[in-house]
């Protein structure tokens, strides 16, 4: 673990909705004293062009990654066992589902 | 005073105060306190910059005279310039820059409010869309404020420092002559004497609560209207005005 740097604000995460209603995205981050100043930063960061409707920041120390050596078990759950993927059936919201 | 028409030397007003400003606000680009801010001063500064294109221009057609906004912004010498004295005093520390735009964007709040209703149609829409970004502006100003009035013992005395420097060059908010009486008896232009007390109390809930202390003494006297300037207005119009006059009519 490095200590954070002393003459720098904490990190916050920022998380951009763009209009017509997709889910919030994560766009960056930005450094900031408090909440209400990483709103603002992020607005002028990354939503001052009309790109958001919506922002949500919150504090990067909030955020629990995984690693890379992670992504074996994570994320390779054995492509040769079909019956874990439902694409039989219909997806009920979100585009096709073939 | 003047032989222009009321409503040319009113546009000229609104304009000059967001140009001059912006220009100030636009020397902290590459050299703000941290990055972020760093881009939300040059954010600011665009800003005060489109609102002053946009009222020097209706200026210019006011004036007939074929001169656009870019022929005021760059061709006026200093006694050309209507803006408030307070806008053209240079930038200081982050703590004077955020002090000043705090006290301007308070004052601009209620000033634009009134002006969206003006009879003039063009000029209120303008207004309503700059009092759109200026609540915005209005908003991080005053966190800013608040933040460092309460903030360090340095954040602090620097303030305050601000503000007593700053509070005096605020009495001209209120000036009005014979131009805005001719305005305000067509509904084209506001009273500013009902817009006083709102204001104070705007800026002393902030202040207040930044546990800082508005000083006593007596206002500045007054003169950026008619064209008397201090004499930080000549070497600021002097950088702004470079290119332009070195290079007339030129693009890139």
């Amino acid at each position: 673990m490095t200590a954070p740097r002393s003459d720098q604000w904490p990190l916050w995460e920022v998380f951009t909705q763009p209009p017509g209603g997709e889910p919030h995205q994560h766009a960056g981050s930005v450094h900031a004293p408090d909440a209400e100043m990483a709103l603002q930063n992020a607005r002028d960061t990354y939503a001052r062009r009309g790109e958001a409707v919506s922002i949500w920041v919150v504090p990067s120390s909030a955020i629990t990654a995984s690693s890379p050596e992670d992504s074996g078990p994570f994320f390779d759950p054995g492509n040769d066992k079909p019956y874990r993927h439902p694409q039989f059936y219909k997806v009920p919201r979100g585009g096709s589902s073939e | 005073m003047t032989m222009s028409p009321p409503l040319f030397e009113y546009l000229l007003r609104l304009g000059d105060d967001r140009l001059v400003l912006g220009h100030r606000l636009s020397e902290w680009c590459g050299h703000g306190p941290i990055l972020e801010e760093d881009i939300a001063t040059a954010n600011l500064a665009l800003d005060l910059l489109g609102q002053a294109t946009l009222f020097l221009r209706l200026a210019g057609q006011v004036e007939g005279a074929g001169r656009d906004e870019d022929a005021l912004a760059y061709w006026r010498d200093e006694t050309g310039f209507r803006n408030l004295q307070l806008v053209e005093l240079p930038r200081g520390d982050f703590g004077f820059t955020t002090m000043r735009q705090f006290l301007f964007d308070a004052w601009s709040y209620h000033l634009l409010e009134a002006l969206s209703r003006s009879e003039h149609a063009e000029l209120a829409a303008i207004a309503a869309k700059a009092q759109k970004e200026n609540r915005y502006h209005l908003r991080h100003s005053s966190e800013w404020v608040l933040r460092l009035g309460d903030g360090t013992g340095e954040s602090r005395a620097r303030m305050q420092a601000a503000l007593d420097e700053l509070w005096p060059w605020t009495g001209e908010f209120w000036y009005q002559d014979a131009v805005d009486a001719s305005l305000r008896a067509e509904g084209i232009a506001p009273d500013l004497e009902p817009l006083r007390a709102p204001w104070e109390a705007m800026a002393n809930d902030v202040i207040t609560r930044a546990t800082l202390t508005v000083p006593g003494g007596p206002m500045r006297m007054t003169g950026g209207r008619a064209g008397r300037h201090t004499e930080h207005l000549g070497h600021l119009l002097a950088e702004m005005q470079i290119v332009a006059r070195s290079h007339p009519g030129g693009k890139w």
